[in-house]
């Protein structure tokens, strides 16, 4: 009795260890961003950092103006969700109300497929297929924009969305759409202003973390962007984002220098927005459950 | 089943670490790091180095000259490769970290200015190119081309072709100047990416070491002075008359020495020096660089 009683504690210890880990991982990250971030902003206005137009990190004098740089990633976000939001909900609403089982097994798995499609072989596929296809498309005169790398992006942000969404359409009980064809709705209706309505906060909840996904994804971006730092004006312009400054300057950066620590105070950056997007999505989801 | 791969697993790494090496024959682990102009003559240079030492492995990785010279800093590489100098802002912080860079010129190249087969220009002066990646120049009509945006491509901050063109184009070697790549100039990771690019977008300019050059671009022939136009070719950077035409450098810490000393004397022998020939670059002698 005593010896089960030792197990049991043990387990109960190290289970809730591993809970507090998790939160001892975010904290040490966010802390490590920020110890290096603070050297930066010791040596370098916070004012222009913030409000600087301008990313020149090897002239002289260097500058390190991250509003291209948001912006960059904010473009790139919005129309990869302009474009992945209602095709994914869509989807969804497919798999989950309407397909028939045999379809709904192949369109599931598919969806599983797409999801582990390595990110290179997207930024492949942008840099020698769709670059090319966009640019004769729109009559640009580089397929190397951001269009390109949302398109890519929404691609990726499909799967998370349609997985989380079918699982929140799915968990409206189903005496609500009983109760809907009861009233005389049609197929069409209980889903539209029934079903939906109750799935709502799960299928927010899909939708931001389907953006962070794609605020954090990197090796498209950086592939397929082209990469110029400016404050893009249209979306069908080479841009740069955040993630993709990060990736192709750490290298470079000799440990110490203005450069390097620059990169931190960008990944704080990235960081904070990522965070405000999964707490949105967080509170939608405990909004769905309570 | 599981057992049996963790066995097999388990043998291959003891069947590795026992294979014997005779005494007296050089052994070890070379890391060659940095610009992404030599990483393809670097690499050739290694399997041509461990099929004459054959316990001594070579890994190649490029990144960039910056990636280099930040790795040989941070002592996560024996040998850096570098397409620029070294900066005095770099060797004070190599001395502050214990690190004596020593720098080894290698070979020669020349940056080539790529465009698109079917664009018709094919010289240009280095004021033009400066006005291109300054902003200045936005058609190929203004240079007697055909009626097309020009979309100026070049190489991430990492590169040191990027730093080397900035200093020789961008600020038309002037120290004073303080000229930046204009913001809409596209930054690439890779030299390959630049001749993917350019190879299908008619109104895309690249440029890229000479190695990095074939059939599927067209390179530029470039003047200082509006009268002689030279090609980037093995003759005309030996020549010293094309004018974009630089070292290639290798960085050891401090004098190389052991396996590392091996490595950079077999890249000054012929046979190394035959490696960069192969690659698309200069050879140091003019006659390795002359034979067939």
């Amino acid at each position: 009795m005593l010896l089960r009683q030792i197990k049991e504690n043990i387990i109960e210890f190290f289970i809730r260890a591993s809970g507090f880990l998790i939160i001892a991982f975010v904290a040490l990250v966010f802390l490590f961003l920020l110890k290096d971030s603070l050297v930066f902003f010791s040596q370098y206005s916070l004012k222009s950092f913030l409000l600087g137009k301008q990313w020149l990190p090897i002239s002289d004098p260097e500058q390190f103006g991250s509003v291209p740089l948001v912006l960059g990633s904010l473009y790139v976000t919005f129309f990869a969700a302009m474009i992945a939001v209602p095709l994914g909900v869509a989807t969804a609403m497919f798999i989950a109300e309407a397909a028939p089982r045999s379809l709904k097994t192949v369109l599931k798995s598919s969806v599983e497929i797409l999801a582990s499609i390595p990110s290179v072989v997207l930024g492949f596929v942008g840099i020698v297929w769709l670059g090319p296809i966009i640019k004769n498309i729109f009559h640009i005169a580089t397929g190397m924009c951001g269009l390109t790398g949302s398109l890519l992006l929404a691609f990726m942000a499909l799967p998370t969305i349609i997985t989380i969404s079918e699982d929140a359409i799915r968990s409206v009980p189903k005496s609500y759409r009983e109760a809907a064809y009861g009233l005389g709705a049609t197929r069409w209706q209980a889903l539209w202003r029934v079903v939906l309505p109750a799935a709502a906060s799960g299928i927010i909840a899909a939708i931001m973390l389907g953006i962070g996904r794609v605020v954090g994804e990197t090796m498209v971006v950086m592939m397929v962007t082209g990469n110029s730092p400016v404050i893009p004006q249209s979306i069908a312009v080479p841009l740069r984002t955040l993630t993709a400054t990060i990736a192709s300057e750490m290298g470079e950066a000799v440990k110490g220098s203005l450069h390097y620590e620059s990169l931190f105070a960008v990944g704080l950056v990235l960081f904070v927005i990522t965070f405000i997007i999964n707490f949105i999505a967080d509170l939608c989801l405990h909004r769905q459950k309570g | 089943m599981r057992y049996y791969i963790f066995s097999a697993v388990i043998l291959f790494f003891c069947a590795c670490s026992k294979e014997v090496i005779p005494p007296g024959v050089p052994s070890g682990f070379i890391q060659v790091k940095g610009s992404d102009t030599i990483v393809n003559a670097a690499q050739m240079l290694a399997e041509k180095f461990m099929a004459d030492y054959p316990y001594v492995y070579v890994a190649v990785t490029g990144g960039g000259s910056g990636v280099g010279i930040a790795a040989l800093l941070n002592k996560t590489c024996d040998i850096a490769d570098s397409s620029r100098d070294i900066k005095p802002k770099e060797i004070e912080m190599a001395h502050k970290v214990g690190v004596d860079p020593k720098e080894h010129i290698v070979a020669f190249d020349g940056v080539a200015l790529i465009v698109n087969k079917k664009n018709p220009l094919d010289k240009l002066t280095i004021r033009q190119l400066h006005d291109i990646y300054t902003g200045k120049i936005k058609n190929w009509q203004e240079l007697g081309g055909s009626n097309l945006p020009i979309v100026a491509i070049s190489r991430e901050v990492s590169s040191g072709t990027h730093v080397y063109f900035k200093e020789e184009v961008v600020q038309l070697s002037d120290k004073k100047n303080k000229d930046e790549f204009d913001s809409k100039v596209l930054l690439f990771s890779s030299s390959q990416a630049i001749v993917e690019e350019v190879a299908q977008n008619a109104s895309a300019i690249g440029y890229l070491g000479m190695g990095y050059l074939n059939d599927k671009t067209k390179a530029l022939s470039l003047s200082k002075d509006g009268k002689d136009y030279c090609f980037p070719n093995i003759k005309n950077v030996l020549d010293k008359k094309y004018p974009l035409s630089r070292s290639l450098l290798m960085y050891t810490n401090g004098e190389a020495t052991g396996i590392n000393k091996l490595f950079i004397d077999f890249v000054f022998s012929s046979k190394g020096q035959e490696q960069f020939k192969e690659a698309g670059f200069v050879p140091l002698k003019s006659d390795v660089a002359q034979a067939n």
